[in-house]
């Protein structure tokens, strides 16, 4: 690092002592209104005909007044949804944590759709939204690109359609879908990425095409939010296992809101299988744990923490490499109380690396001095 | 370490191996393509008799969805875990640096040669099980 | 490890393995359907002949992932009398019972997929079978074998009836059911099951599999091979623990006990910290429950040892088994199945004499009530 950049840096230095970089913000769509200056005619005709316009598109896996969905002192006056102000996000997130980049992850009541074609002109009219009402206000801001889900075809002509724009710098999924991520069937949208330079971001949500469990569908929320990290397993494993990452050797994967205490024990059972099993996938050429410390990184929030000392630094080592952190806020979900989101067990040169270096080398497309 | 004979040449089959004892441990002795290679019958994983296993080839692959199947007959994957062994080396496929089973090493001797040595008081080939003649080969195996 | 392998590393550690161990995973098997006809009245016996195995998958009487292995077995668990592993007493004696000091063996029964027929008339006929035929062919002929009570969760009445019958034979030694249902385990609709349990004083087994009709993988979908299958067992396992603290079951049945069979254990720590979490701030969701996640899970749930997990660091299995805890750890093979762990040397971690004490023999007697069997 030259003087000049150094100075820079250190100036921006947020209140962990480092310049941090926030990978998972939740930017909300307010409602279908204001995105209606952003379909064209025949939608516009037929979102205000079938009532479409006045829908809220609020998720079941994120229910609005749920204690996790809104920190009380995240949430915005006069019932607005939280995170649908960019200058209170840029307040509480940005200011307020001195990061000096949030990546802005939109996840929207669309992605659950039946029709492709429906998803796709959502999935448009939302990334333009953001590209003007977000990323044009606040310099400080980036965004992950949302696509149709369950149509890689247009889900690629939506990627090509941002690739000019620099400040969209990953590709948007969720953790629970149709078919699993490894599937061949999501490979088109892994070859644009991969050629764009724009890590895949699996964000914690379903659009529940299947029961939540492999036992069925839980009754309480509580269940199936916990349940999510198990989804997250499930989709490591089906990345590795399909060659994920030996078809694509330059595309990064971030696991957004899958907390990573379970992964140790996800990894020893991973390897111990693989020795075994590894016959049926002989593409799979190393220890599973091996491929996912190259190409998968977890941002921090939320950490689930153990309670005894001692055992999240003993998580970290375990998990084996100091590149796959990342640090996050998962704003305006209430993961943590006040600016408590950088655990004590992350110091020194492994802090500088999850606040920052392991972002910058993720999302390759970021240009911290754009 | 010494010389043991453990078979005659031609009593195991390409493809094939046989368990022997010799100095109270047991060996596997395999027949690949015609040379002879002799690992511990134990898996150093769990204890498994790695000879109950599948001689095998090495699954190999170039790209996600395409299978073949190299080194026929070069390969051991045990009765248990499956874990994948190089039947020349004893070393794990999956862990050449960390796992290995124990090899021996292996020789071919004439009957003749066998005979002639194990009169010197019986060393340094021992071949308490066999009678050898002078009319075949034999595959001996230092322990 | 840093040495390089060549014999197993455990040999010395824990090893001999004396003087009897309880092995809580032993799975019997039968040579043909006919094992089962003296058990089955007429009307289903028929039934079985005529239209078969009838549950939620592609495929009628395979499972839904070929596996690596034929019968999911040891290679070398083939009976020489030529059925399949885990048929053939005699040799199960032989192979595994006499040699591995097996003083106490708990049968799983996993033929026939009783409890998880679709007609719920056929799989209570089929569980009765399954249970007398562990008896007659098993229990009976060899002491150390205890058996399970299996029963199809989907038919609650009858699951019922099926424990009471069994309760005053202390050949069974718990209530055997399978992980995946149609609903999660924990659901009320489930809940006399546990009632009855707790009558019978027999704690309920979870023993990996069950065809629930959902994606083994859960909201992700079908995953496309067996590597993922397998491990898939592991966040089923994850789930049914969720289920079960969550919608209430230990909080409404203080004196219930559950064995989780089959998915390792090491898992569990990081499972219990973010159910607290996620608990501390949903809690108005569920004020059900009167104590933390964490509380029910230790007080409740015992945990056997296969597949175990191996950390290159064996310190790091430690901590998890501290975690677990020592007297909630049961010893299992899964014999003959080919993910099989040896008592010789699965356990790659140093154990005090105390807790190999408790892990091979000591918590099993205890939750069992096998006394000196």
């Amino acid at each position: 690092m030259d003087t000049v950049t150094q100075q820079r840096v250190k100036a921006r230095a947020g209140i962990f002592g480092h310049p941090a970089i926030d990978c998972d913000v939740h930017p909300a769509v307010p409602s279908v209104k204001t995105l209606m200056p952003y379909f064209d005619e025949y939608w516009r005709e037929q979102f205000i005909a079938r009532g479409i316009d006045r829908l809220n598109f609020v998720m079941t896996s994120q229910p609005p007044n749920a204690p996790i969905t809104s920190r009380p002192d995240w949430r915005l006056p006069a019932g607005a949804k939280p995170g649908s102000d960019p200058a209170i996000l840029g307040k509480h997130v940005l200011d307020a944590f001195g990061s000096s980049y949030a990546i802005c992850n939109t996840i929207h009541g669309s992605l659950a759709l039946h029709s492709d074609d429906m998803a796709a002109v959502f999935a448009r009219a939302i990334n333009d939204w953001l590209a003007k009402e977000w990323l044009d206000r606040d310099p400080r801001l980036r965004a992950s690109i949302v696509i149709p889900l369950e149509n890689p075809e247009f889900a690629v002509e939506e990627i090509e359609r941002r690739a000019g724009d620099k400040r969209f710098v990953s590709v948007l999924m969720l953790v629970m879908g149709e078919q699993p991520l490894g599937r061949r069937t999501h490979w088109p949208i892994y070859k644009a990425a991969e050629k764009y330079g724009l890590p895949i971001v699996v964000h914690a949500g379903s659009t529940y095409r299947h029961a939540p469990t492999s036992i069925g569908w839980p009754s309480y929320f509580l269940e199936d939010y916990v349940n999510q990290s198990g989804a997250f397993e499930s989709q490591l494993l089906s990345l590795v296992a399909e060659g994920v990452f030996s078809k694509f050797p330059g595309i990064k994967f971030v696991f957004a809101e899958s907390g990573f205490c379970w992964l140790p024990a996800f990894m020893w059972r991973a390897n111990k299988t693989w020795r075994g099993v590894r016959m049926e996938v002989p593409w799979v050429k190393q220890y599973p744990a091996e491929i996912i410390r190259a190409h998968v990184r977890f941002t921090i929030q939320p950490i689930d923490a153990p309670p005894e000392p001692g055992d999240l630094e003993r998580i970290v080592e375990q998990i084996g490499s100091d590149d796959v952190l990342m640090f996050s806020t998962d704003y305006p979900h209430w993961q943590f109380d006040g600016t408590d989101a950088l655990p004590k067990a992350l110091t020194g040169s492994l802090a500088r690396k999850v606040l920052w270096d392991n972002a910058l080398a993720t999302y390759s497309r970021l240009e911290v001095n754009a | 370490m010494s010389w043991h004979v453990v078979a005659k040449v031609g009593e195991i089959e390409p493809g094939t191996s046989k368990v022997v004892t010799v100095r109270g441990r047991e060996l596997g002795v395999f027949n690949v393509k015609g040379d002879y290679y002799a690992l511990a019958n134990k898996c150093p994983h769990e204890g498994a008799s790695l000879c109950k296993g599948r001689i095998i080839g090495l699954a190999e692959s170039d790209e996600p969805g395409h299978y073949r199947l190299t080194r026929q007959g070069e390969l051991l994957r045990c009765p248990w875990h499956g874990w994948e062994f190089d039947i020349r080396t004893g070393q794990s496929w999956c862990d050449p640096v960390r796992t290995k089973v124990k090899a021996y090493h292996v020789k071919v001797e004439t009957g003749e040669e066998v005979e002639k040595l194990g009169d010197k008081s019986k060393g340094p080939y021992i071949a308490e099980t066999f009678s050898v003649s002078v009319k075949d080969n034999y595959i001996l195996v230092d322990v | 490890m840093t040495d390089v392998l060549d014999y197993p590393a455990t040999e010395q550690a824990n090893k001999p393995v004396k003087p009897g161990i309880v092995d809580c995973d032993i799975h019997p098997s039968s040579s043909s359907f006919e094992e089962f006809k003296p058990f089955l009245s007429k009307r289903w016996w028929d039934h079985l002949n005529t239209y078969g195995m009838f549950v939620r998958q592609g495929f009628k009487e395979m499972l839904a992932f070929p596996r690596m292995q034929a019968e999911v077995s040891r290679l070398d668990a083939w009976p020489p009398s030529g059925g399949p592993p885990g048929s053939d007493l005699d040799f199960m004696r032989q192979q595994h019972l006499d040699p591995n000091g097996v003083e106490v063996g708990v049968l799983i029964p996993l033929r026939l997929n009783s409890g998880s027929q679709r007609n719920i008339d056929f799989g209570q006929a089929l569980v009765g079978a399954v249970n007398d035929w562990q008896l007659e062919k098993f229990c009976r002929p060899e002491k150390r074998l205890r058996a399970s009570i299996q029963i199809a969760p989907e038919d609650t009445p009858g699951s019922v009836a099926e424990i009471e019958r069994r309760a005053d034979d202390p050949h069974f030694v718990q209530i055997l059911l399978p992980p995946r249902n149609g609903d999660p385990i924990g659901r009320e609709r489930f809940w006399p099951i546990y009632e009855a349990a707790v009558a019978a004083k027999r704690p309920i087994a979870l023993h990996v599999g069950g065809v629930a009709g959902h994606p083994v993988s859960g909201g992700t979908g079908w995953p496309s091979f067996y590597l993922e299958e397998h491990h898939s067992q592991v966040q089923t396992m994850q789930s049914v623990i969720i289920s079960m603290v969550v919608e209430g079951v230990f909080e409404r049945f203080p004196a219930l006990k559950m064995v989780v069979i089959e998915a390792g254990f090491a898992w569990l720590p990081a499972l219990a910290w973010r159910l607290d979490a996620q608990f501390e701030r949903m809690r108005s969701e569920v004020p059900h429950l009167k104590r933390k996640p964490s509380e029910y899970i230790r007080d409740h749930i015992w945990f056997t040892t296969q597949p175990i997990e191996e950390p290159d660091r064996p310190d790091d299995l430690t901590r998890a088994m501290e975690w677990v805890g020592y007297d909630r750890l049961m010893f299992s093979t899964d014999y003959p199945h080919w993910d099989f762990d040896d008592p010789a040397h699965a356990i790659q971690v140093k154990l005090s004499d105390e807790n190999r004490r408790k892990i091979f023999s000591g918590n099993a007697k205890k939750l069992f009530n096998l006394g000196q069997a």
